[in-house]
């Protein structure tokens, strides 16, 4: 189809042709390819433009690790948009939309690719340096500027469409990465019976197997034996193969994540099939056989379309079938490249030259390159490249005792090829804390000390040869079955033609350049060249982790994979210290960009978070009520009627309860039920109040502290009988408080004879408030006598209300009279119904929280949480009523004489009236001595809780101020933008403040 | 994740199922009223902030519901023991060697 593919080679489907798009532009690639080797194969290489200089790039990988092929791909139908896609990953199916990124208004014209010419200016630290002065120019020229040309790619503006999935599995032995070494565990442990589950997160099996040109394993070619232990591991029940799935981190107590991409690849997905799932695998012995990654060499002009790994290049021939150009220089300081330019030669591709940066090489490779007439420059090095969108040529010469090149030539070509050797993949291992160590002689951090139980094998531990990864591999199986407790078989797998190798680990290839100077790329994706490293250095960055965020070396989405080690070799060097001694950065999960759906799973939407609903809120909705959340609850929150805002519905809700009666659903209230011999000394040592004393059938409003002496919670509390409490608590605090009263039982008072029980599901809780609300209630009680006298406020009783056993409580959080009716929760609905029936006879109002906060707030009742901040005591609440003065102790009693606790101009609760009685001050405005317009003002405190009150016809608002009691009579101030507002310090209770109305 | 051994339902549970529950070994004074302000500050607020084997408290919040005593190494992350509230912390840390022990390679 065009004169990339390579006739005979490659893995892909040539009877499946799958149409593409890339910018708009229609190409045909095979069932099997990547969009990456798809668009090599049409002799496309510019994919992208870089970050921050916007150059020109290509794939420079063939795998995860791509750094520069970014890409955004669009699925069917919306919210399928994805940017920063790896070309050399996402796999090719019929009408897949790709488009390029960085690039305006073209990817072939690009505007912005201006600062490649700038790039002095952006060298390292420029953020930190360029943009200082003036100051005025950051708001307005530089950062606009900046984010407008900064970023990888453009987020998706819509929803993500897709579903994501996740589960859980156990096994005992997990291996990553199905290469040579992998594969060889997972047949040895396969064999024994040993219950295996192999992830690698290509689409098939095989790992380097599949880029290596074919040899012979067993006595078979490499795809015939590769397809036999497939077959076999697949027929095999004890192992679990997943493709498509890679182990993103490795956590505590051998727990790996796995994120399988289960539809990315398919045209047409079957419907509501998730589209990534999340595998959290518990293993009991992991192997780690995830090889290595082939290191870039660092020259000047490293990045151009055209350059490439080795390695990639081979891959892209023997895997896809693509030659990645006409005439390839290899440039190296490795034995594997030359196997690569072998490869290429062999499939027609011309290698003008291997250009070796060592001084020796072995005989066989250079004899093999004598064979295919390429010509071996050993002791060479490339200095520079030309071409800007696709390499057209390199200058090579010989590099002279001092570093220096000299005899430079210029050599014509489509491709670079480079090899810096190769980096054991260690990410995950190092997820576990496992210390790595430095190979002296090889130049290379391996695996040291281990935290978990895993075994690394292969590439992982510096191996290079398939050979020595078969038999790593299976090693490392033998070592995970003898700890499994196991019975340890070995096997052998022998590969003829093994070709094994070595190398040496450079800096920036020598030439004649500055070496502040040339443009060699150490970071493509976040476009930090060697210079950048130096110029950190010696602007006093010691250590590579100062180098690593001066530079931002390493920290674009690739995590430095092919970037790390030229950087910190580059360091050392310029520093003058051993490589060892400047440090390691750490990796951290995921080890490949995830999606926040797949991390995110089944827990979206409705399943974020549950929504606690009580029984009486589907009675709510039916009649139009708005909703606010209270921490997991919805409350209703007001009941417009038609043509009513929030504040015509709440003037009338309040105004209607205290003329005849409103009914509010308290059933959010957090409910404990305190039972057991000890139940009242229990409840003394944990509230302030006392308790010995209070009368089975009474109620008390109960106060608790922090040890800390500070409010954490209130509520009204009804003692059931001489062992019995029914502790209400706030809607926030249930659990808490809870969790608070067992940590002093359990671990405090484990003398205690109590028992706890959260009973706060277990009732609805009905509130009816106003002058008529025993005359709506009384019909439905049965065997109690709700008068006045002989039910007086605050007390409770266990009754029959509606042919439901409930318990009443005479209490009040409006200061009208009031009730509250506890039945099981499930009749909620059915009680509120029969009342609501009766209460039409008085006008009924059904009110919401907002109503019930005005409500209180007329009166002063403070609610813990918002006129209460956890700095707030009894005292600057004005609730020393509330501590039982003879009691010896109780949570927080011995907090309550700190010194600081006792300063006179502590912040305290007040009540503000506004000069101008229709202003309602705004929660959380700040308040200043009156005529204090110094800037900045000195805060005397805040507004914690301000309504229109309808009953008064003003407003009213509560506030914490520093010396607040002192205060009482005298102004304070309320700056708000445009305009300072100036009220009267004031008691907290607004409305009737002798308390009458409660004693109907 | 971590797995958690609970004393009590005497299992080893994933550390999703439980909560932290600060500093073990603090026991609340028996008479709070005779501490001068600076024993009481230093129950309330002073903490060992160690760099290895710390006892704290944690509470099977998802399970049995109740609070234990536990030994964890501070760099490693991993429990060396959980034990009974009430129980002295082991000082032999023979029971949380298998654990902790760095594996050899």
């Amino acid at each position: 189809m065009n004169n990339w593919r390579v006739d005979g080679k490659g893995r892909i489907n040539r009877d499946k042709r799958v149409r593409f798009t890339f910018d708009g532009v229609s190409y045909q690639g095979y069932e099997g390819d990547t969009v990456a080797s798809a668009l090599l194969a049409n002799g496309v290489h510019l994919m992208g433009r870089s970050f921050k200089y916007h150059r020109p790039r290509g794939p420079v990988t063939a795998g995860s690790e791509e750094p520069n092929a970014l890409i955004g791909t669009s699925r069917s139908g919306a919210g399928r948009f994805e940017p920063n896609t790896r070309a050399t990953v996402q796999e090719l199916y019929e009408g897949l939309t790709t488009v390029s990124q960085n690039k305006w208004p073209s990817l072939n014209f690009d505007v912005g690719a201006v600062n490649d010419k700038l790039h002095k200016l952006f060298a390292a630290g420029f953020y930190y340096k360029t943009f200082m002065w003036p100051k005025s120019f950051w708001d307005k020229v530089y950062e606009p500027v900046i984010r407008a040309s900064a970023g990888l790619g453009v987020s998706p503006t819509e929803p993500d469409a897709d579903t994501y999935a996740s589960r859980y599995l156990h096994t005992e032995l997990l291996i990553v990465g199905a290469g040579p070494a992998g594969l060889a565990a997972a047949l040895t442990a396969a064999r024994n019976g040993t219950d295996v589950v192999l992830v690698d997160e290509n689409r098939e099996l095989g790992g380097s197997l599949l880029s290596e040109a074919p040899s012979a394993i067993d006595g078979k070619n490499t795809e015939s034996w590769l397809a036999a232990v497939i077959a076999e591991l697949e027929a095999c029940d004890n192992v679990r193969i997943m493709t498509r799935a890679t182990a993103i981190g490795y956590y505590h107590e051998n727990m790996v994540g796995v994120a399988e991409k289960l539809t990315d690849h398919m045209e047409n997905p079957p419907a509501n099939a998730p589209r990534e799932r999340m595998w959290r695998i518990r293993a009991q012995e992991v192997i780690l056989a995830q090889g290595a990654l082939e290191r870039p060499l660092v020259f000047d002009g490293n990045d151009r379309p055209g350059v490439m790994m080795a390695g990639a290049a081979q891959t892209y021939l023997n895997r896809y079938g693509v030659k990645v150009g006409n005439a390839a220089v290899v440039v190296t300081s490795h034995d594997s490249a030359w196997y690569a330019a072998f490869d290429l030669a062999d499939a027609g591709v011309k290698i003008p030259a291997i250009v070796d940066v060592r001084t020796t090489v072995n005989d066989y490779l250079q004899s093999e390159a004598q064979k295919r007439g390429i010509s071996a420059k050993v002791g060479h090095s490339v200095t520079s490249v030309s071409g800007t969108k696709r390499v057209s040529g390199v200058k090579v010469g010989r590099i002279s005792g001092d570093q220096h090149v000299t005899d430079i030539i210029s050599i014509p070509c489509d491709a670079v090829l480079m090899s810096g050797g190769w980096t054991p993949s260690l990410h995950l291992f190092s997820h576990t804390k496992g210390s790595l160590h430095w190979d002296e002689e090889n130049e290379v951090y391996l695996p040291g000390e281990r935290t978990e139980r895993c075994h690394i094998a292969g590439g992982g531990r510096g191996l290079w040869s398939q050979q020595a990864a078969f038999d790593d591999g299976v090693h490392a199986a033998q070592q995970a079955l003898i700890s499994l407790g196991q019975n340890a078989p070995g096997l052998s797998v022998d590969v003829d033609g093994d070709r094994a190798g070595s190398g040496i680990v450079m800096e920036e290839l020598p030439s004649n350049d500055d070496k502040l100077a040339g443009r060699a790329f150490v970071d493509f994706q976040n476009d930090v060249t060697a210079k950048d490293i130096r110029l950190a250095v010696r602007e006093g960055m010691l250590s590579i982790e100062h180098v690593k965020r001066f530079t931002t070396n390493g920290m674009a989405t690739d995590q430095g994979k092919m970037s790390n080690m030229n950087g910190l070799k580059i360091a050392a060097n310029e520093l003058g210290r051993p490589t060892p001694k400047v440090g390691l950065t750490t990796f951290r999960p995921p080890y490949t960009p995830t999606t926040f759906g797949t991390f995110a799973g089944y827990h979206k939407d409705e399943l974020f978070e549950v929504t606690r609903k009580t029984n009486i809120d589907g009675w709510a909705e039916e009649n139009g009520a708005v909703f606010e959340p209270v921490s997991l609850w919805r409350r209703a929150w007001y009941y417009p009627k038609a043509g009513e805002d929030m504040h015509a519905a709440v003037a009338r809700e309040c105004r209607e309860t205290r003329a005849s009666v409103g009914m509010f659903d308290a059933s959010t209230l957090g409910k404990i039920e305190v039972v057991g011999p000890d139940a009242a000394e229990f409840m003394n040592r944990m509230y302030t109040n006392p308790w010995t004393k209070l009368a089975s059938g009474r109620c008390r409003y109960g106060l608790l502290l922090g040890e800390d002496g500070f409010i954490r919670d209130d509520g009204v509390i009804g003692r059931i009988s001489e062992d019995r409490f029914h502790v209400t608590t706030t809607t926030g605090g249930a659990a808490r408080v809870l969790t608070m009263m067992e940590h002093f039982l359990q671990t405090e008072w484990p003398d205690l004879d109590v028992w706890l029980t959260s009973t706060t599901e277990q009732w609805s809780t009905i509130a009816l408030n106003g002058p008529n609300a025993r005359k709506v209630l009384e019909p439905f009680v049965k065997g109690t006598d709700l008068s006045a006298e002989a039910f007086p406020h605050m007390a409770l009783r266990e009754c029959t209300v509606g042919s439901f056993e409930a318990r009443l409580f005479r209490v009040s959080f409006t200061g009208e009279l009031g009730f509250e009716v506890n039945v099981p929760s499930e009749h909620g609905r059915a009680l509120w119904e029969m009342l609501y029936q009766e209460g039409k006879k008085y006008d009924i109002c059904v009110y919401g929280t907002e109503t019930m906060h005005v409500l209180r707030a007329e009166k002063g009742f403070i609610i813990v949480g918002q006129d209460t901040d956890g700095t707030v005591t009894p005292a600057d609440a004005g609730l020393t009523w509330a501590i039982g003065k003879k009691k010896p102790d109780f949570v927080g009693k011995r907090s309550l004489t700190r010194p600081d606790m006792l300063l006179p101009k502590r912040k305290q609760l007040v009540g503000l009236l506004t000069e101008d009685p229709s202003v309602v001050l705004e929660e959380g405005a700040q308040i200043v001595e009156t005529g204090d317009t110094a800037i900045p003002a000195k805060m005397l405190g805040h507004v914690t809780s301000s309504y229109w009150s309808e009953v008064l016809g003003r407003s009213i608002a509560m506030a914490l101020i520093e010396g607040g009691f002192e205060r009482n009579g005298t102004s304070i101030d309320i700056p708000m933008p445009g305009q300072t507002h100036r009220a009267t310090v004031s008691g907290t209770v607004f409305y009737d403040p002798d308390g009458d109305r409660i004693k109907m | 994740m971590l797995l958690i051994h609970c004393p009590y339902c005497k299992e080893k549970l994933p550390e999703l199922e439980f909560e932290y529950a600060g500093q073990a070994h603090i026991a609340r004074p028996e008479n709070p009223a005779e501490q001068t302000d600076a024993e009481w500050r230093d129950y309330l607020f002073i903490r060992s902030n160690v760099r290895g084997d710390h006892a704290e408290q944690w509470r099977h919040s998802h399970g049995c519901g109740r609070y234990f005593n536990a030994l964890r190494n501070t760099v490693s992350d991993k429990f060396i023991a959980t034990y009974e509230i009430g129980q002295a912390c082991p000082t032999s840390h023979a029971e949380g060697e298998e654990n902790n022990e760095q594996l050899e390679s």
